[in-house]
């Protein structure tokens, strides 16, 4: 066998390695009900769940709100399965937040609530927006 | 009235730049083809032209849409909605940029240059080499050619130049399908900043220099000249290398100076879609160097150059179609190109890849094994090693499309990153670094003879003792004791001390020879200033009152942040801060204006000087002059003392956006030579809620006597009657009075006008606040029988903001070494264009 064969076959070792422990490592998308379980279950990892946020019969986003220190926030999320969930976010409200279509939080829970560390904003392009602003 | 020419010349320009890089293509193609060189000569010139008015055109659809935008035609959907009449002309600029069609633009404008250049420099390479230039841009041009195929329904890319009628559905449209708003939506504020006027231009330019090494790969394949494409896109490939980098940089720091997650790299999406390729193409630079020497390494610098130009392009595919959509902050939503995208990148992806393949059995190899001693193995480790560093980043962010894929054939897979982005990569990246430093260190020992195993150690001897020293001395100094910080010390001093041992005998050698040892160095300072900066980094904002800020928060945000109130210093890492009072912005000029030295107008944009303000010592505004503002942003001034000599004045930022919900947080940063001390506002008073004032005080004073106002001293100065007072109508029975109160603050004296009315018989008042001392003094009587005034006084909490800091160590020594790096490659780069040149020439 030739060096370079040696050579290919450790790089490939390496890659097959990085493979293994990205996957191991990685996060999962889930609903808060199995989110819920894995909490349950002792599992500690942060885990990724999708969901938009509650809205009322008008379309408004209803339950998002802001301590009164302006520091940190709370917001109802609805996963896919309908399950609404309240969520604590230790963080001032992120802009767009009222506008985003889907909201991903990345966290666990701590008991019945939601602490979410991270969330990710998926907001309408200006593409989608249908309605000119009012300031004109 | 509406422009419509301009947007039609705009159009008709995208229409032309496309079809006349196909012909160009074509022409180019002819060239190849022709039997005699009269014929080929004919086309060339066809060819030639017709790129020629493909970058008039580009630079046409460029022009009108810098038109309508410095015009503000807001009829226009893309001047509607990245602009609008109150931003400066170099915002006008990124405006330009900051939707997807204008970055394709951008992108086109790079190639069209290079393309103008490459047609000129390349006499033997130019028809295979302008033939995949000019496919490449007739791709990017459909991305924004806004055609909609007739009989089968498709839309082929998303035009800049729509009507904003044409996009949105607004009902006024049917009204009046003439309407014209009359102001813009404006430009993210975040991206108001000088470096986004830069850092894109900078990282197209990035990525147009790396098509052109991929077309001469190409071409040297198709034309069966595997070796000689080498030495005419080695250049380029530094010059591509050094650029990127510098865009790369560029992002970073503008998201060091701008958002406030404490650090200039967060493996977002966005970061690592272009960090990946840029790995590979430095792996790519260092087989083609290789190949130049010793004609190994031809076939694994053919798949890097490719690969560099896949990864770009996948990196485009996943900005911009958006799959990342949930794995992102910032990626741009889908325009519904993702699918062009995808058929743009399989097309030079197959096209390549089947190139290579039919290729394969005649693209020449060395036979002879690499030995250890040799500078190749070196190098062909280190690039390895670059390339499966570039691999990890490469998996995750790519998660999202593994997760479509397997969806597609029936496999459930939701794999997501990890909450803690940066960990998850900085864990695995730092023994990646570690590694690559270790053999480009070693590899350095070869750059200049060969060597054997003696030789090699007498070489070695000096910098690895040197090595050894420092390194024990930054150990003990900087106390490290983490495993991966002692070898990642260990691997940056090592490059640094091995390649400035070359470096000192390139130099007396040939200057011009230095670029290569110059980019290690840079490398090794950037991998100590990034050790320092992130692994030592720390937060010196602590809270040792032993007070909590508030029972609402978290116990680490209580502890790991300071209140400070107005005027109240504290002691923060060695410094003594005292917060100063908030301050706005002017839109012109540099320089902050107090808040209480304006009163804001109906007209958020504009406020009047209430007195003469200087600005630096200099008179900027007289009293009563009317200064535009930018409304958004509040700065707090934040004094920074050591031993009672000011030793700097911070303004970290917050931005205020209603419509968008929140406040968003830019730090400012106290520069030293050996650490950045980094503060951003963490919490702050809520400007939109009227404060809670404490039950109102009364109190009898004569005119000039003294009296303590919240432990301030004041004196009522003057009383006068007012014949006129705004908003209210005086009869001739009725009367207004105004006290002038001055309250000694605990630097300047502030002043209070509170106005005692009678109207209709009816007393009234109207309070006056000094906001920085948080106090409110209200005329509440007269007494005329005793010549004495009942004046009330209300106090709130003071004036107050919530800050934290964190210390970066040796922060610079990563700038310098990117400055370092950057010279070492455009050094480099100009030795390989002056190789390229003396080899034409002969």
């Amino acid at each position: 066998m030739k060096k370079s064969h040696i050579y290919i076959i450790l790089v490939i070792g390496i890659a097959i390695a990085i493979i293994i422990s990205t996957a191991g490592d990685a996060s999962t998308y889930v609903n808060f009900d199995q989110a819920y379980q894995m909490a349950a279950a002792g599992n500690k990892a942060s885990i990724h769940v999708v969901g938009e946020l509650k809205k009322d019969e008008h379309g408004q986003v209803t339950g998002l709100e802001e301590t009164p220190d302006h520091v940190s926030c709370t917001f109802i999320l609805v996963d896919d399965q309908q399950k609404e969930q309240k969520v604590f976010y230790n963080q001032p409200i992120p802009p767009d937040m009222t506008k985003s279509e889907k909201v991903v939080v990345i966290g666990k829970y701590q008991n019945d609530l939601f602490i979410a560390d991270k969330i990710l904003l998926k907001c309408p392009s200006k593409y989608q927006e249908q309605k000119l602003k009012a300031s004109l | 009235m509406i422009h419509y020419f301009i947007g039609n010349l705009g159009h008709a320009c995208v229409i032309a730049s496309f079809v006349s890089a196909l012909a160009a293509a074509f022409s180019y193609w002819k060239s190849k083809q022709a039997p005699d060189s009269f014929r080929q000569e004919e086309w060339r010139k066809t060819a030639r032209a017709t790129f020629w008015i493909h970058a008039a055109a580009v630079l046409g659809i460029a022009i009108s849409l810098f038109v309508i935008i410095g015009h503000h035609y807001f009829e226009y959907h893309y001047a509607y909605s990245y602009s609008d009449t109150k931003l400066q002309t170099y915002y006008l600029i990124s405006t330009f940029w900051n939707g997807q069609e204008g970055s394709f633009l951008l992108w086109m404008f790079w190639h069209a240059v290079i393309g103008l250049v490459l047609m000129y420099t390349q006499r033997n390479w130019e028809a295979p080499v302008m033939i995949v230039f000019t496919l490449v841009q007739a791709f990017l041009a459909s991305m924004i050619l806004g055609v909609v195929l007739p009989g089968i329904d498709l839309k082929l890319g998303s035009s800049p130049f729509i009507l904003l009628r044409e996009a949105m559905a607004d009902p006024i449209f049917q009204a009046n399908p003439n309407f014209i708003p009359s102001e813009g939506q404006g430009l993210n504020p975040l991206l108001q900043n000088y470096w986004m006027v830069i850092h894109p231009p900078t990282l197209f330019l990035g990525f147009a220099a790396t098509l052109v090494p991929f077309a001469f790969v190409v071409a040297g394949l198709w034309q069966r000249q595997y070796r000689d494409w080498i030495k005419p896109a080695l250049p380029w490939s530094l010059f591509a290398g050094a650029v990127l980098g510098l865009g790369i940089l560029m992002g970073g720091y503008w998201a060091y100076e701008t958002l406030n997650f404490g650090g200039y790299w967060n493996w977002d999406p966005v970061e690592n879609a272009v960090y990946v390729p840029w790995l590979v193409l430095v792996a790519s630079i260092h087989t083609m160097i290789t190949y130049k020497n010793s004609e190994t390494a031809l076939k694994a610098s053919m798949i890097l150059v490719v690969s560099v130009f896949i990864l770009i392009l996948y990196s485009t595919f996943l900005t911009r179609s958006g799959i990342l959509g949930d794995a992102s902050v910032h990626s741009f939503t889908d325009l519904g190109l993702s699918g062009q995208l995808f058929v743009y990148m399989m097309f030079f992806l197959l096209a390549a890849v089947a190139l290579l393949v039919i290729r394969w059995k005649e693209i020449p190899t060395s036979e002879k094994e690499i030995s250890v001693y040799s500078r190749e193995f070196w190098i062909f480790a280190g690039a390895t090693a670059l390339c499966l560093m570039g691999f990890q980043v490469l998996l995750p962010t790519s998660f999202p499309v593994i997760n479509k894929v397997l969806g597609l054939i029936g496999i459930d897979s939701k794999m997501a990153t990890p909450g803690n982005q940066v960990a998850y990569y900085s864990n695995i990246q730092i023994w990646f670094a570690i590694v690559v430093a270790l053999l480009s260190g070693t590899g350095q020992f070869f750059w200049w003879k060969r060597m054997d195993k003696s030789k090699l150690k007498a070489e070695m001897l000096a910098p690895v003792l040197i090595t050894l020293i420092l390194w024990a001395i930054v150990i003990a100094g900087a106390r490290i004791y983490q495993p991966s910080y002692l070898l990642l010390s260990l691997a940056g001093l090592y490059i640094i001390v091995s390649s400035a041992n070359v470096l000192r005998s390139v130099i007396k050698v040939n200057r011009s020879l230095a670029g290569g040892a110059l980019a290690h160095i840079g490398v090794g300072l950037m991998l100590v200033g990034i050790l320092f900066s992130a692994g030592y980094s720390r937060i010196v904002s602590l809270n040792n009152s032993g007070i909590a800020i508030s029972n609402d928060l978290p116990d680490d945000f209580n502890r790991e942040n300071l209140l400070l109130f107005l005027n109240e210093p504290r002691g923060m890492a060695g410094y003594d801060i005292e917060y100063k009072g908030e301050r706005i912005e002017p839109r012109s000029g540099s320089g902050y204006i107090k808040k209480n030295d304006v009163y804001w107008t109906d007209d958020v944009f504009r406020v009047v000087a209430k007195k003469d303000i200087l600005i630096n010592g200099n008179l900027r505004y007289r009293q009563g002059d009317t200064i535009e503002v930018r409304p958004e942003n509040t700065y707090y001034e934040i004094q920074m003392k050591k031993e009672g000599k000011l030793a700097a004045t911070l303004y970290p930022r917050t931005q205020i956006n209603p419509d968008m919900g929140g406040f968003l947080a830019s730090p400012d940063i106290k520069r030293n030579p050996d650490r950045d001390i980094y503060t951003h506002v963490s919490n702050m008073m809520n400007p939109q809620a009227e404060p809670d004032w404490r039950k109102q005080d009364d109190q009898r004073v004569k005119l000039g006597q003294e009296f303590f106002a919240n432990d301030y001293v004041a004196v009522m100065e003057s009383i006068s009657r007012l014949e006129e007072l705004e908003g209210v109508e005086l009869g001739a029975e009725d009367v207004a009075v105004k006290a002038r109160i001055r309250v000694e603050g605990e630097y300047e004296p502030f002043y209070a006008e509170p106005i005692f009315v009678i109207k209709d018989r009816t007393p009234g008042v109207i309070s006056s606040e000094i906001p920085d001392l948080g106090i409110r003094l209200t005329l509440v009587n007269i007494h005329p029988e005793t010549s004495e005034f009942t004046i009330g006084l209300s106090q709130r909490q003071k004036n107050w903001v919530v800050i934290k800091a964190v210390e970066k160590p040796f922060i610079n020594v990563l700038w310098l070494g990117t400055g370092v790096l950057m010279m070492g490659f455009f050094m480099a780069m100009i030795r390989r264009f002056r190789e390229f040149r003396q080899i034409s020439k002969a």
